[in-house]
């Protein structure tokens, strides 16, 4: 199986995130940022399955320079070599022309497994998945929490409301996972060390063939108008149980009309 | 005026509620038209509901091969639709789902796509709420039409009857469509509560419920005032409750009228997923807990003193 994940940096979820106040874009200056948390369960699934079945895991990365510390990071959780698309005139691109420079760098890496995490904790747009299974013409199993492998077939459990769907399909395909499907392992010391010496490709758009005027600012559908902190909410009143604070409670909820 | 297409969502129970708020939300841009998206028969059993909610049309795409497969063929039959018709907009439910079909329309389409929209004006701005609430985004589409996912619990459903005519569509699903087979669908049980992110009361619990069984409390709550049961991340990850009830940053996002928070301590990825709600009250053994920092109304207390007094007191005033 040969395996390629996509893993993004973004802004830590734990911290203070905002946008620039010039171009309205994730402030990546004045944030920590690490592996979008949901991406290093997509990599461990990748690892277990080439473990188990053979194989190759490579981690397929769109970003700024910066985004080569994420990059090592993955590594040294055990992949084998990553490819980082960088290019300036990337900057300010939406999901639309996102998946069209990632399908392009999936084009030369004859992945059996596309595996990437459901959502990014910056966006949380839950639409990349589908736009590269759309782009790429394979299929798309997303929001998994198992999945099997059994020869090309691949089945995994979808998360839905109700309960879940078994869903299946035959390689190629996309596979994005919920932070469910496993516990994703830890960098030993010697991942961490040979990290540092695994092959990074990096990739301009020119070398993808993509024009940078399809990207960026520039080939973006949609654009932010304006961005705003939203008022931080206060804290209101607070009694300390004395016996009676269930029923205290009750009486708030009833001048409130939701008893 | 144009129609303005919204994609329904349905549950064995029937129209989800966010398919009426989109419904209530497109007679602002256009004539809302509901495009049901299931199997054979999927459509009558909707139709009164939407009727009620201001369809002025209902499209019904009927097919084994929609049900049959994940997402994409609804894709291809939103497409064509939206080539024939050219609506002012596609409005769907900023779920799972909706995102993925509002995905592959926008690379169908070669346009451009907003979820997460909590409100849209008649003009094609749309409001969405980023990083974990704190940060409000206006934004709108530039090429193409507004394909915007819209948030459940983002305004109140209103009715407008209307007499809306029933058009069948025909189903071709392409080869890449069938790609993806659904071969199962399994139902959980969560018994007759609500849909947790359409719930407009939302009793959750967090790492202070202490175990699986303690849960019931949060349960017995959650029943007494008609809501939908949440867990906190710590909850989940301790095995105390179902991982889809979890609410926060790699959970739900929920929006409701009232949100009850117990032994929940209220860390920045739990405040992620529930701080727009309109009313917080938390329960907490301690005073310092993040928690009160936004609820409206706290009590420093054991919750399992606090939550049955509670009940009771509710049952009392009936």
């Amino acid at each position: 199986m040969n395996i390629v994940v996509l893993v993004k940096q973004v802004p830590d979820s734990g911290a203070e995130r905002s946008l620039r106040a010039d171009d309205n874009t994730v402030d990546r200056g004045a944030a920590s940022n690490v592996i979008n948390e949901m991406d290093e369960y997509a990599i461990e699934e990748a690892l277990k399955i080439t473990e188990a079945h053979g194989g190759e895991v490579t981690v397929l990365t769109m970003g700024p320079a910066g985004a080569s510390d994420s990059i090592r990071k993955a590594l040294s959780m055990g992949p084998a070599k990553a490819v980082h698309i960088v290019d300036d005139a990337l900057r300010g691109s939406c999901a639309v022309s996102t998946s069209k420079v990632i399908a392009a760098a999936l084009g030369g890496l004859n992945a059996d497994i596309i595996l990437c995490g459901s959502e990014s904790t910056d966006g949380r747009v839950q639409v990349l998945p589908h736009m590269l299974a759309e782009r790429l013409g394979v299929a798309a199993l997303t929001g998994a929490r198992k999945l099997t492998v059994d020869g090309s077939t691949l089945t995994i459990e979808r998360q839905t409301d109700e309960g879940y769907e078994v869903v299946t399909a035959s390689t190629p395909a996309v596979v994005s996972v919920w932070d469910t499907i496993n516990e994703p392992r830890y960098p030993s010391f010697k991942g961490i060390m040979a990290a540092k010496k695994k092959p990074v490709d990096t990739k301009s758009l020119a070398d993808l063939g993509v024009d940078a005027s399809e990207v960026g600012f520039a080939g973006a559908t949609s654009t932010v108008l304006d961005h705003a902190q939203r008022p931080p909410r206060s804290a209101g009143q607070k009694v300390v149980d004395e016996g009676d604070g269930g029923v205290k409670l009750v009486e708030y909820l009833a001048t409130e009309k939701f008893v | 005026m144009a129609e303005v297409l919204v994609v329904v969502e349905a549950a064995a129970s029937g129209v989800k509620k966010v398919t009426l708020e989109l419904l209530t939300l497109a007679r602002e841009i256009g004539t809302p038209a509901a495009v049901v998206l299931g199997g054979p028969g999927a459509a009558e059993a909707l139709t009164a509901r939407l009727a009620e909610y201001g369809a002025e049309k209902i499209y019904a795409a009927e097919s084994e091969e929609i049900d049959g497969y994940l997402v994409a063929p609804k894709a291809t039959v939103v497409a064509e639709l939206v080539k024939r018709v050219s609506p002012a907009a596609v409005l769907l439910a900023s779920t799972q789902e909706g995102k993925e079909i509002a995905a592959r329309l926008a690379i169908k389409l070669d346009n451009g796509v907003l979820t997460d929209a909590v409100g849209l004006d008649a003009d094609g701005t749309a409001t969405q709420v980023a990083f974990a609430g704190a940060t409000i985004v206006k934004s709108k589409v530039t090429r193409g039409l507004p394909i915007v996912a819209l948030r459940p619990n983002s305004l109140t459903p209103v009715p407008a009857p209307a007499s809306p005519s029933v058009e069948s569509l025909t189903v071709t699903a392409t080869e890449s469509d069938k790609l993806a087979k659904v071969v199962e669908r399994v139902a959980e049980q969560k018994g007759a509560r609500p849909e947790l992110s359409e719930a407009s009361v939302v009793v959750s619990g967090g790492r202070g419920v202490a175990s699986a069984d303690n849960f019931k409390l949060v349960e017995e709550l959650a029943d007494l005032l008609g809501g939908a049961v949440g867990a906190s991340r710590a909850a989940v990850d301790s095995g105390f409750y179902p991982h889809q009830f979890q609410v926060g940053q790699t959970g739900k996002t929920v929006s409701p009228q009232l949100y009850i928070a117990l032994g929940i301590s209220g860390a920045i990825q739990h405040r992620a997923g529930m701080q727009t709600s309109k009313t917080i009250v938390a329960v907490n053994k301690d005073t310092e807990a993040p928690i009160f920092e936004l609820a409206d109304y706290g009590v420093v207390g054991d919750l399992n003193k606090v939550v049955p007094q509670a009940a009771d007191e509710i049952r009392k005033r009936r």
